[in-house]
């Protein structure tokens, strides 16, 4: 409860702060924050990386944005599109494009720029890779009919094509040299953004100074900033304690933010977030006794989920209890209806008691072993994994886990090679469309590690991608979590990621939000004295 | 003068040494005190893994999240940690563990060394060479080192670690038992046994082995010791034993360091059970090596 | 003399070859590669295969086996070390970024070892069964037995507890700042510097023994000698041999203990890169650091044989 009321006024305090503590912004200094990986190229387009967004981001713009501002990571707002329009058969989208953009080579940023991005996002040539292709299937063409104005049309209407136009990695490129090399934006970096390259430093940093044409005029404040590469979270920490860096932008583990507000106190900071990053638990429909949907409901049932979240919030990054969408975003189902799916129940007992019964009902002896999968990495798989079979425990499994090394671990789980595994999944922004696609039956989706096939759950998402009417879609999605969390279990949501994000008092206009890889552009945040 | 206590011992002894195995225990005890006291902490071992079962308070697997990090009370005497498992009852289990790795890696490598080492000397020319030279290349490796690479390919958990530490121990264990062996090799009864007729494998086992006996046991009980401190380290990394098993290494990771300031209990009592029971198995393994073999004897 | 050492030389060329081939077998037969490692560590929704290939193929992963071996041991002889395959610098870089802290640290824990062990191993020898001897026996043994993390751990709690003192994270070098980096560096080269202070004091205290037992040695104590004159002149001259063989012989081991410790005060090292390059498949980088240090260790066991066959002259001509 205590734990509530903290969130709460935190968030409220948040919510108020922004447009209410309006201390007008100082321009000036530099800002400095760690980033615990480095980028393997600097192209956006391939990436998947924080460790490219976080040092590289502020030197591009994309068409649109997540609104800064807003604390849920899901409000679109305007970038380097001024304003669009949707047709009213939902297929055609045109962007209006603001004037007198310039590159940081002095060059006008036109329509042909960004299609020529976007083409290479979509349609990518032979030989040049595109990680984020799959999201845009249904996009038909990209036309630039006039040198402001960039038209995308779809094969078929999409509630979710404005949120896929919001990811950070879509650097809006110049059309000219692409079109001579269209891999030299791996190895060279040249944008529209707020921050101009200034070096980067292999193993070192990565600087940015201020990019004095940038066309949102008064922006950015800050001078410049420094991306420091480290290589463990405590020399994170202890960068942010020693007051040589401002702000890390993933998270840090609750101690470490204890740790610095009892060192630092008033110092300090602290934004707090749920996270778009969540531990699945895949079970492995293929292998007797996990094909019969009682024993996988035994399975979720087992789980009390709100013990372990009061309890693991304090020892690992986890917290919140969530369905298939993060809390607090707009598809997310409310606790009072969530609460109702099995799994989620607020009386343990029962819980435990029904899944026995159910584990009874299918012929699952009292003591029977499985062993369960889970990869080598410390945060937060360790203290899930031990939470789960423990839980387990109590409903007369006994459960073997079988830790598999990291950079091994999806080879063995791709393959079926498990009964139930530790399955991970984190989204830039926090979308329907982009969340479920990993339940999709497995003839769509081969990263669906279950292995079943659903038609009726393909069929619901299918529906609620099509659905633009935000709340019609909020009910067809409800129905889908539903169905994969309850009724079917194919799959066990454990509990969201928590991010904690404690940094210098002294950093401003930057809000937390469910994803790590939003709100990187720096074109808001300003440092006070 | 630096005189031999032992010997001296000997010449002044005024009653019959004691016979039987009861006689070289008491003798044992009363010559070398040091490794009477490391007798006493590897049995005291021995019987904590015995009777974990009977002794533990609670579950070792059992997480009772009211009661996470609590300190050493009435109901938790060393403590809970931070899944609210009993540190005293994981204290008594990890014994269990500790000796099933510790034991089985020493005497894995032990045996695997020994009869390398044998079979190379015996064979001698050639063979002798050519296995000698394949030892250096693992000799070359650092132990940790082929530890963890032998984790990477084989997976963690303590089956695959009882291997990954028994891996550098053959070729440390075949090189002292050669030259051992080496000596052997000319004794007349291993020529006897040649004339005789008797096959190679079986001069080896039965003839040759035997009395390399000293070594290997000096060997095998210092290994257990570094087998112990081994899995420790490796589990410490992650690489080692797994989640939920109580293991000492395993519960000195993680949450044992970040909340070590409000938390010590976590920390310092496996470390306390390592330390003590590696101590054991070393002070009782230099005494043996002082009683049984006269050469190295320092006394 | 010359023809020794040239065979001895000789000698490690096909050791190295062995460990050369050993490391690259072991390490294809791992399980997962870098490009997995990098690529579905995200989480992300989206997976691309033709992406990974085509980064494997850039790795030259897809070549045969034995190509990309040889490709490798030509690099070598041109000392060309190759590229890390996760970061993509060269190899020689990201070691010489780690290099001096992990040769500091090693050759700090030696000093203190020695430090240690010497006048120890002495005192237990001439105090020989006294309850001088047993308290140095039960220290150094119980140097061995106690794992150097959990040292670690103790060591920086207690500084915590008691000095409210934090060791630096970030590594400066000694002749940048020298407070700083010892400040850093003291704590993990005491926790790994006792526990090779063991090993030198057991040998220091045999070999003194020893050398106390030998005639000539009685001879001066029964002419009346004063002990330390004899233990400086005569025992010490002789003992002092298999000791620092074995401390040299330790020294080499050394770099395996950095691994573990590297890991409890977040060292960048190079025992840290090594878990590292294991963790992400980084297969270039994991051969060239194991051979580094096979071929320390060769050149260490070198320069130990060499100097007993001038030492002592009967070896050379075995």
């Amino acid at each position: 409860m205590k734990q509530f009321v903290r969130v709460f006024v935190l968030a409220a305090c948040a919510a108020l702060a922004a447009p209410v503590l309006a201390q007008t912004p100082r321009h000036g200094g530099e800002l400095v924050f760690p980033v615990p990986s480095e980028p393997p190229s600097y192209d956006g387009h391939r990436e998947e990386t924080f460790g490219l967004i976080h040092p590289i981001a502020p030197f591009y713009n994309t068409l649109l944005r997540v609104d800064p501002f807003d604390k849920s990571g899901t409000k679109p707002a305007p970038s380097l599109a001024e304003s669009w329009t949707v047709s009213k058969d939902g297929k055609t989208y045109t962007f209006k494009l603001r004037r007198g953009v310039k590159f940081h080579d002095g060059s006008e940023m036109t329509s042909k720029d960004v299609k020529a991005s976007y083409d290479k996002i979509i349609f990518p040539p032979a030989g040049v890779g595109s990680t984020r292709k799959g999201q845009y299937a249904d996009v038909e063409k990209v036309e630039a009919p006039d040198s402001a104005t960039v038209v995308f049309r779809l094969k078929e209407p999409s509630g979710s094509f404005i949120a896929s136009l919001l990811s950070p990695y879509n650097f809006i490129y110049k059309a000219d040299i692409l079109a001579k090399d269209p891999h030299w934006y791996e190895k060279n970096i040249m944008g529209t953004g707020p921050f101009i390259f200034v070096e980067h430093v292999k193993g070192s940093h990565v600087v940015g100074k201020r990019n004095p044409n940038y066309w949102d005029k008064g922006k950015p404040y800050l001078d410049g900033f420094r991306a420091i590469f480290t290589n463990s979270s405590s020399a994170e920490v202890a960068a942010i304690r020693g007051e040589r860096a401002h702000i890390q932008f993933r998270g840090f583990s609750p101690k470490d933010r204890d740790n610095l507000k009892a060192a630092l106190g008033d110092k300090i900071t602290v934004q707090e977030s749920p996270w778009d990053c969540i531990l699945l638990g895949a079970i492995n429909h293929e292998k007797k006794p996990f094909d019969d949907k009682r024993v996988r409901r035994a399975l979720t049932l087992a789980l009390d989920r709100h013990t372990g979240s009061k309890a693991l919030s304090q020892i690992a990054i986890v917290k919140e209890v969530a369905g298939v969408q993060v809390p607090g975003t707009p598809f997310a189902t409310p606790p009072a209806e969530l609460n109702k799916l099995a799994g989620y129940w607020t009386d343990a007992a029962k819980s435990r008691a029904e899944a026995r019964r159910l584990l009874k009902e299918a012929g699952v002896p009292e003591g029977f072993s499985f062993t369960f999968k889970n990869r080598g990495i410390p945060m937060p798989y360790e203290p899930l994994g031990v939470w789960m079979i423990d839980q387990w425990r109590q409903v007369g499994l006994n459960v073997k886990q079988e830790v598999i090394e990291a950079a091994a671990y999806f080879g063995v789980i791709r393959k079926g090679d498990f009964e139930v595994a530790m399955d991970f999944q984190c989204g830039y922004i926090v979308e329907p469309d982009l969340d479920m696609y990993k339940f999709l039956s497995v003839d769509r989706n081969p990263a669906n590690y279950g292995r079943y096939k659903d038609p009726v759950l393909d069929a619901l998402y299918d529906k609620q991608s099509r659905t633009t009417d935000v709340a019609a879609r909020k009910k067809i999605v409800r129905e889908f979590e539903k169905r994969v969390l309850d009724e079917e279990a194919h799959y066990l949501m454990t509990l969201q990621w928590h991010r904690i994000i404690p940094h210098s008092s002294k950093v401003h206009g930057w809000t937390v939000t469910p994803s790590h890889y939003l709100n990187n552009t720096l074109d808001t945040v300003w440092l006070s004295q | 003068m630096a005189a031999n206590p032992q010997t001296v011992d000997e010449l002044t002894r005024t009653s019959a040494p004691r016979a039987g195995w009861l006689g070289a225990v008491v003798d044992f005890v009363r010559c070398r005190p040091l490794g009477a006291i490391g007798a006493l902490l590897i049995l005291f071992m021995v019987a904590m893994a015995a009777t974990a079962g009977l002794l533990a308070p609670y579950n070792p697997l059992e997480n009772d999240y009211a009661a996470m990090l609590s300190a050493p009370s009435a109901e938790h005497w060393l403590g809970t940690d931070a899944y609210g498992r009993d540190v005293l009852t994981r204290i008594l289990y990890g014994s269990r563990t500790a000796l099933m790795v510790g034991l089985g890696a020493s005497l894995l490598g032990a045996s695997f060394g020994s009869l390398i080492g044998v079979a190379s000397a015996y064979f001698g020319g050639r063979i002798d060479l050519f296995v000698q030279r394949i030892m250096d290349v693992l000799f070359a490796f650092p132990v940790i080192i082929l530890a963890l690479v032998v984790v990477a390919v084989l997976g963690t958990g303590a089956g695959n670690v009882i291997l990954a530490i028994a891996a550098p121990m053959v070729p440390r264990c075949a090189r002292v038992v050669r030259s051992s062996a080496l000596s052997v090799r000319e004794m007349p009864y291993v020529d006897a046994a040649r004339a005789s007729g008797f096959g190679h494998p079986r001069i080896i086992l039965r003839h040759m082995l035997p009395n390399v006996m000293a070594p290997i046991l000096i060997m095998a009980t210092a290994f257990l010791g570094e087998a112990i401190l081994l899995e420790a380290s490796l589990s410490f990394i992650g690489l080692g034993v797994q989640e939920p098993t109580a293991a000492w290494g395993l519960m000195l990771r993680g949450a044992a360091v970040e909340f070590a300031e409000t938390a010590p209990w976590m920390a310092i009592f496996p470390g306390l059970a390592i330390s003590l029971g590696v101590f054991g198995f070393n002070l009782f393994g230099d005494s043996l090596r002082d009683a049984l073999d006269p050469r190295l004897r320092t006394q | 003399m010359a023809s020794y050492i040239l065979k001895r030389l000789l000698a490690m060329v096909p050791t190295l070859l062995g460990v050369a081939v050993l490391i690259f077998v072991l390490l294809r037969v791992v399980p997962g590669d870098v490009v997995e490692a990098r690529y579905l560590a995200q989480g992300s929704q989206f997976q691309s295969q033709d992406l990974m290939n085509q980064e494997r193929a850039k790795l030259g992963l897809d070549q045969p086996l034995w190509k990309q071996f040889t490709t490798w041991m030509t690099g070598i002889a041109r000392l060309d070390f190759g590229l890390s395959m996760w970061t993509g610098s060269p190899i020689t870089e990201e070691i010489k970024l780690r290099f001096a802290l992990s040769l500091q640290l090693a050759i700090m824990a030696s000093l203190l070892a020695q430090l240690l062990a010497i006048p120890l191993g002495i005192l237990a020898a001439v105090k020989q069964d006294t309850w001088v001897d047993y308290a140095v026996r039960v220290f150094s043994i119980a140097g061995l037995a106690t794992p150097s993390f959990w040292l670690g751990i103790l060591m920086i709690l207690f500084m915590l507890i008691v000095f409210k003192w934090v060791p630096p994270m970030v590594f400066t070098p000694f002749w940048v700042d020298p407070w700083q980096n010892l400040a850093q560096l003291i704590w993990p080269a005491l926790a790994v510097g006792y526990r090779y202070s063991a090993v030198g004091t057991r040998m220091m205290r045999s070999a003194m023994l020893e050398v106390l037992r030998e005639d000539y040695i009685r001879t001066a104590r029964a002419k009346g000698l004063w002990l330390k004159l004899i233990l400086t002149r005569h025992a010490l001259k002789n003992a002092i041999l298999p000791v620092l063989t074995i401390m040299s012989l330790e020294f080499a081991f050394l770099l395996g203990g950095l691994v573990v410790t590297e890991q409890v005060f977040n060292l960048n090292g190079l025992g840290m890169l090594f878990v590292q390059a294991i963790a992400h498949r980084d297969y270039t980088l994991t051969q060239a650091l194991v051979m580094l240090v096979a071929t320390f260790f060769l050149f260490v066991n070198f320069f130990v044989d060499i100097a007993y066959a001038w030492i002592d002259p009967r070896i050379r001509y075995r």
